[in-house]
């Protein structure tokens, strides 16, 4: 403990006994009895499945983070076992932290990385005010960029260390800035250095754990629906199976599946069968009784359609093809019904502000087809350009009306099978994703007879052109998708809220042996989480104190030990801050092992804190030697709590249900007793 | 090792400018421009100078205010139906709303009265979008709108004065203003954004003069803008919670200069608390009066009860009067055999509500649907049974039984007398939730329907108070609790909210219910009269229920909606009025000339800003008028871009549906700092070719020609404001045909 009080100020190069002996006990610690629970706790079951995928080279897509912690763990993994990440660790007691690492998540690991990044710079900091651009100045700045690249490649929570450290590193570029005895050049290679270490090198390695991802997963996988269809394409099996070698250019004639672009609620194809719409709705409104047009999320012989050229009656693609352009007139005829898509001034089922879409059906009573569409490519190169399979994201803005086809992402009732609703929104405003589609199965057609289509429809397509799709467009499409993919807020029985984590109001239960009473929990060692909330609150008041003294020119402390304060600080207080206040911003789902990153930061600011008090604050000698007594007490206490919650923390020991009732010392926590 | 992170700020930057107080300032301003006319008509005599350029400053600011009246009041009268929005805004201020509570507040009173006053009579029943005003006067709502409207330009043109000192650049800013087509839109509708605009641009302004004042402390001057920013930040959160940003933004500027005063140790500590003392007086006290006071009128006017009353908790809803819980009298102590509503604790959830509906086909089990609902009605009547008999407890034969603390009981639906049912069905939106259903005929169902019945800290035995016992309702074979998720059901549940029995037993407001009407004849009634709430808890309540009202406007998935990043590039408008055609159109869209200089502007000002601020780090020494000229791009610059920063970048955090009129208070501060930026920029172009015998010509002809292009940018562009008949622009035959400059206009 007294070791690590000098840390954040005086980094000393070489190592010292007791940094070993820390080392060694917060490995015990941590490894200690680590392959007890044979079974899957908590979240491991998805990391552990992700890790499988990694192993077979199936690709997936998680919310809760860039793939670089799950390569880490699935490396892990290969080698062997869980390699023990927590070197760092030089604080013992704390129970919360030896439950969270000892387990297969990612927590563990995003706090090594983000220490390791305030470490090295640190260190660089120290190197920089005596050997710029010495070799060990020159190691820890890159490490620090390394470090917080693997930060936010872990987990997105990454990002708020990353930040501090650069509005850190910001603060020291401007006092360097305002340095006069340095050179102009001097400064402008400062500068160039920090930005190439601290800004180029996390975005190069960012991008490149997901180059790695992406080349280790090219197998299609449970994920692949809520991708784009040329993000699909170009992995191996699954769609591009059926899409390696469709013609590209869609021509006048050709068959072709439309898949919508926004895939709201759910990923989906245009669609229409033999039904009609219910000549009353429910509610009394009237519709058109003609056939209907939905929007179906399963592949379906029923998704196919020709692209016609109205001025011609034939379905077939003439030879050489006509490829079809932006901006030219087509009907839609449904393959299976060769009824054309049309739509009308008649009110759509759900959306009674859109146009009802249908495939027309000629009742001879004075309602006229309406069945052109003027193809719009929205992200063409220029006006001339070729509607391409997969590649073109398209609108159908209707002739005579001027509506857009869209997905309004309502269900249809019982008698439209609960499949989409599509409608024609007149009101076109801007660009929207339900409003754009994109062919994702083509095909020439070459049967002229209806009997001979069917057949030639439900055959798989063949011919072979493959194509790809280059990294950037992949990572951009990924990363997207990830950013916007929100988990249904669901309720958890271990969820909590931001502010019970600072008073340990919560615990999350992570595992029971399935007999005894035997289990794991997530709960922090209360002395340390309130004495670090404490340390945190006296060091806000003290130095809100200082200030105000030094700005009526009262210096209580000497600059040097001024200025150690402030940086210890900016980065321990600052990195609670940035790891803490974001949560009451967030929508999602929280749980108390989202503050562990918070907390370490707290814990650090505890011996500085503790170190000031006896350097500073304490007068005499008597004072001192109370104060330090005080500690050891303290400490003392802290390693009593930890011993009690042992049984908690490790889940070897089968407790009696009045002993857990004993440990129970908040109303709050929720100790599992079993009722015999 | 630098300065230290913390004590370093504190030297360098963020003190207030000490200027001489206006108008004396301004005038000095005015004496520059004045300087250069005696410097070119040497024969004039100094006092007669003197007099001419006051009366030329005056001058200006007339002219700028009266073509900012002159432009915002011009075909106002058009067109004589509502537009957008103000389908909401005239509901509330119509006499009639007078006697109905509404949600929303302040402001609309101020519109209400400004209707009263002219003459509208409250009876046009506002509904929707285009329906015509006919006889009903609605010029004075419109007009006053327009007259607080108006005075955003003049308010900015002296802001900016007095920020730059440059006769010119506030001309640029005003002109940019006036010209700008969204800016006059907005301002010509019954909206609250004009009125809003008004008090952020008053609250600015202020600030501002007080700033130039801080050389003369607690003279009358300093007191007088000191308590007017109080005032106008009084005003701008009351009209909407944006206002919370200049509140926001007058705050750092307070402690920026506290701190500044703190530091200078000429001044006593006493003279500190003075002016410490001064500023909470009249930057926190005063507006905190001044909003609880216009809420205290608010609720004195809209005391009756209206259809937002369910909203509301019942003890808010006692003083409503009209409402039947306003001077009741009903049965203190729940018995069995009572008939009650329950109505959820959380606001805006409303009442344990049954109809005659079935879950439909697919979701739990098909039995009857039971929801929550706002509004009062028959359906949200329940009677309190025991859960063993089934025999009528309000048989004079059976003594008066109470309902105590953990008791048992079934829940009867009254109209359709089935019984509160719940199973291990899931819910119908939250899944992991159980199904809650009326089960069971005249009121025989089976052991699903049995009910503990539980007071929120409360121990056995006691009796269950109406309106003040918080209770709980736990399911007895399942152990879940009775909540309402707060979530809305499809068209088949008519809207209404979920039901759910949450098996999570997490102490939350949304599984707490209070029993609100309570009939029972065999029991005495007493008066509610104890149960009025305090002020303070009204408007505790009634902030939580705007907030909640707020948060909940969730955009929908498949729609397009508007985005932040969106509007400065004024990638699209709002459609006021008019689709087709042949309809009279009117298109919410900034001046694209106007919003693209400022967009311009911002990134000009960044990369300009940061290479002074470099240079003045590095030492650099700067003749004399580079260093004003630049110490006014940081901090006259500095201080608007923080107003931009602050109306513009929270909205990228919010959840709730925006729309484009959301960025015109940013939009102001924006236009503010093109001003400043190229009035600046211009006059250092000006000082760098000294030597050529141009240089003065070049300042004046840049500022020439931004009026200029602004004002013919305005001819083009303001039949969007004032409104357009005739085909739409994609249409060749349209007078608007080459203006449309972006495909995603659609006008």
């Amino acid at each position: 403990m007294w070791g690590f009080l000098k840390r954040p100020v005086v980094v000393t190069a070489d190592i010292n006994l007791s940094l070993v002996a820390l080392t060694g006990m917060g490995l015990l610690s941590r490894l200690w009895r680590l392959t007890y629970p044979r079974a899957v706790v908590f979240d491991e079951v998805y990391y552990g499945q992700y890790i499988s995928f990694y192993m077979k080279q199936i690709f997936f897509l998680d919310d809760s983070g860039p793939p670089f912690g799950h390569m880490v763990l699935a490396l892990g993994g290969y080698l062997g076992g869980f390699d023990g990440n927590f070197l760092w660790n030089r604080i013992g007691a704390e129970n919360a932290l030896i439950t969270q690492s000892r387990l297969m998540l990612l927590e563990s690991v995003l706090i090594f990385f983000n220490l390791l990044a305030v470490l090295s710079y640190l260190k660089f900091f120290n190197c920089q005010k005596h050997s710029p651009f010495s070799l060990s100045w020159w190691f820890w700045l890159t490490l620090t960029g390394v470090a917080c690249s693997c930060a936010v490649g872990i987990k997105y929570m990454g990002v708020f260390t990353y930040v501090l450290v650069l509005g850190v590193a910001a603060v020291h570029a401007w006092h360097l800035i305002g340095d006069q005895t340095l050179s102009n050049v001097c400064v402008f290679c400062h500068l160039l250095a920090r930005a190439v270490a601290l800004l180029v090198i996390p975005v190069v390695l960012y991008l490149l754990f997901f180059y790695v991802h992406l080349i280790l997963v090219f197998r299609s996988g449970p994920h692949d629906q809520i991708m784009s269809s040329a993000f699909q394409a170009s992995l191996e099996g699954g769609l591009a199976r059926i899409t390696q070698g469709q013609p590209l250019e869609v021509a006048f004639g050709s068959q072709v599946t439309l898949r919508n672009v926004f895939g709201k609620p759910v990923p989906c194809w245009l669609h229409s069968h033999q039904d009609t719409y219910p000549m009353i709705y429910e509610n009394g409104r009237g519709s058109s009784h003609q056939q209907q047009v939905t929007c179906y999320p399963f592949k379906d012989v029923n998704n196919w359609w020709i692209v016609k050229d109205p001025r011609r009656h034939q379905l077939v693609v003439s030879s050489p093809p006509r490829p079809v352009r932006h901006g030219d007139m087509v009907q839609l005829v449904h393959g299976m019904t060769t009824r054309s898509l049309n739509t009308h001034d008649v009110a759509a089922p759900l959306s009674p502000h859109s146009q009802e879409v249908s495939c027309y059906i000629d009742y001879n009573i004075s309602m006229p087809a309406q069945n052109l569409w003027r193809l719009e490519i929205v992200n063409r190169g220029s006006d001339t350009d070729v509607w391409k399979t997969i590649l073109s994201e398209v609108r159908f803005v209707h002739v005579n009306t001027s509506a857009v086809l869209k997905l309004s992402g309502a269900h249809l009732p019982d008698w439209g099978y609960r499949q989409l609703e599509i409608v024609g929104e007149k009101l076109s405003r801007g660009y929207h994703g339900s409003t754009v589609w994109n062919v994702e199965e083509h095909r020439y057609g070459a049967s002229q007879e209806q009997r001979e289509r069917e057949r030639e429809l439900h055959s798989p397509a063949q011919v072979d052109v493959s194509r790809n799709l280059s990294f950037m467009a992949r990572f951009s499409e990924l990363q997207w998708r990830m950013l916007a993919l929100r988990s249904d807020d669901s309720e958890h029985k271990y969820s909590s809220s931001p502010l019970e984590w600072v008073t340990l109001d919560t615990n999350i239960a992570y595992w029971l042996h399935p007999r005894t009473s035997a289990q794991i929990h997530l709960l922090g060692n209360i002395v340390i989480w309130v004495s670090g909330s404490l340390a945190l609150a006296i060091y806000a008041l003290l130095s809100l104190w200082y200030l105000l003294r030094r700005r009526r020119n009262v210096h209580d402390l000497p600059q040097d030990a001024w200025l150690r304060w402030v940086l210890a600080g900016a980065l321990c207080a600052g990195g609670w801050a940035v790891n803490y206040v974001p949560f009451f911003l967030m929508e999602k789902t929280l749980f108390l092992y989202h503050y562990l990153p918070a907390l370490t930061f707290q814990i650090l600011l505890l011996p500085v804190v503790l170190q000031h008090i006896s350097d500073h604050l304490c007068r005499s000698q008597l004072q001192r030697s109370v104060f330090s007594a005080l500690v050891v007490a303290w400490y003392s206490s802290a390693c009593h709590v930890s011993n009690t919650l042992r049984p908690l923390t490790y889940g070897d020991k089968s407790l009696s249900p009045h002993e857990l009732k004993a440990l129970r010392w908040k109303d709050s926590w929720d100790i599992l007793i079993r009722k015999h | 090792m630098p300065p230290a992170t913390g004590g370093g700020l504190a030297e360098s930057e963020l003190r207030p400018r000490r200027g001489r107080c206006s108008p004396q300032a301004a005038r000095a301003a005015g004496r520059d421009v004045a300087a250069e006319a005696v410097a070119r008509s040497p024969k004039r005599p100094a006092w007669g100078s003197r007099r001419f350029e006051a009366a030329g400053w005056w001058a200006l600011l007339a002219l700028v205010t009266l073509l900012s009246f002159a432009t915002r009041f011009h075909r106002l009268d058009e067109p004589p139906h509502i537009c957008w929005r103000e389908v909401q805004r005239t509901e509330e201020s119509s006499p009639k709303g007078f006697s109905s509570f509404c949600l929303f507040f302040s402001p609309q009173m101020l519109i209400g009265l400004a209707g009263y006053l002219s003459g509208y009579d409250g009876t046009f029943l506002f509904q929707k979008p285009g329906d015509k005003y006919e006889h009903h006067s609605y010029m004075g709502m419109r007009g006053f709108c327009a007259f607080l409207g108006s005075w955003l330009v003049p308010f900015a043109y002296l802001t900016v004065l007095d920020l730059s000192k440059s006769l010119s650049a506030a001309l640029l800013t005003a002109a940019l203003l006036t010209f700008d087509t969204g800016c006059l839109t907005l301002s010509q509708y019954i909206l609250l954004d004009p009125i809003l605009m008004f008090f952020i641009m008053a609250a600015m302004l202020s600030m501002v003069k007080y700033n130039s004042c801080a050389d003369r402390p607690f003279s009358a001057p300093w007191w007088f803008w000191l308590s007017l920013t109080g005032v106008s930040l009084a005003g701008a959160l009351g009209v909407k919670f944006v206002g919370l940003f200049i509140i926001l933004q007058v705050g750092l500027n307070t402690i920026a200069d506290l701190w500044y005063l703190f530091g200078d140790l000429s001044l006593s500590l006493v003279t500190v608390g003075k002016h410490l003392t001064a500023r909470v007086l009249c930057l926190i006290v005063l507006p905190l009066a001044l909003y609880t006071a216009t809420f205290a009128v608010h609720f004195m006017v809209l005391s009756k009860s209206g259809p937002g009353d369910g909203f509301f908790s019942s003890a808010f809803q006692a003083r409503l009067s009209g409402n039947n819980l306003h001077n009741a009298s009903i049965p203190e102590h729940l018995a069995y055999g009572s008939v009650i509503t329950v109505k959820n604790l959380r606001m805006a959830i409303g009442y344990l509500h049954s109809h005659r509906h079935l879950y439909p086909e697919g979701i739990g089990a098909r039995q009857q649907q039971v929801t929550t609902y706002l509004h009062k009605d028959y359906n949200n009547l329940w009677i309190i049974k025991k859960h063993n008999t089934n025999s009528d407890p309000l048989d004079p034969s059976f003594p008066v039984e109470f309902v105590r603390h953990g008791d048992i009981i079934r829940l009867e639906h009254k109209e359709t007398s089935r019984n509160l049912h719940s199973h291990y069905h899931e819910a119908p939106m939250t899944r992991k939730h159980y199904q809650v259903t009326g089960y069971g005929i005249n009121g025989t169902g089976d052991s699903n329907d049995f009910w503990r019945i539980e007071v929120v800290n409360r121990k056995f035995g006691n009796r269950i108070k109406v309106l003040r016992s918080r209770i709980r309702f736990i399911h007895l074979v399942t152990g879940c609790v009775l909540g309402s998720s707060g979530k809305v059901l499809p068209k088949w549940g008519w809207e209404q909210l979920e039901v759910t029995c949450t098996p999570y037993l997490k102490e939350t407001l949304n599984s707490i219910w209070n029993v609100e009407d309570h009939i029972n004849p065999k029991l005495p009634n007493i008066s509610l009269d104890v149960l009025q709430p305090s002020f303070p808890e009204i408007l505790l309540e009634s902030h939580m229920v705007m907030i909640r009202g707020n948060s909940g406007l969730k955009p929908k998935d498949n729609e397009f909606t508007s985005k932040p990043w969106h509007w400065p590039i004024n990638y699209q408008g709002l459609r006021f009025s008019g689709v087709n055609d042949t309809d009279f159109r009117v298109y919410l869209l900034g001046n694209p000339v106007v919003w693209w200089l400022n967009l311009l502007s911002i990134a000009l000002y960044l990369l300009s800003g940061s290479i002074i601020a470099v240079a003045m780090q590095r030492g650099a020494r700067l003749p004399a008028e580079v260093a004003g000229l630049s110490q006014v791009l940081l901090r006259g610059g500095g201080q608007v871009l923080l107003g931009w920063t602050l109306h513009y970048f929270p909205f990228f955090l919010m959840g709730r549906v925006l729309y484009f009129h959301h960025y015109f208070p940013a939009m102001l501060f924006s236009s503010m700092l093109t001003g400043i930026l190229w009035d600046t920029l211009l006059r250092l172009c000006a000082w760098g070719l000294a030597s050529w015998p141009l240089a003065r010509g070049i300042h004046v002809a840049g500022i020439l020609s931004l009026l200029l292009g602004t004002a013919y940018s305005f001819y083009l562009f303001h039949p969007l404001a004032y409104g357009m008949v005739g085909p739409l622009a994609q249409d060749p035959q349209s007078p608007m045909a080459g203006l449309r400059w972006l495909d995603s206009w659609d006008f």
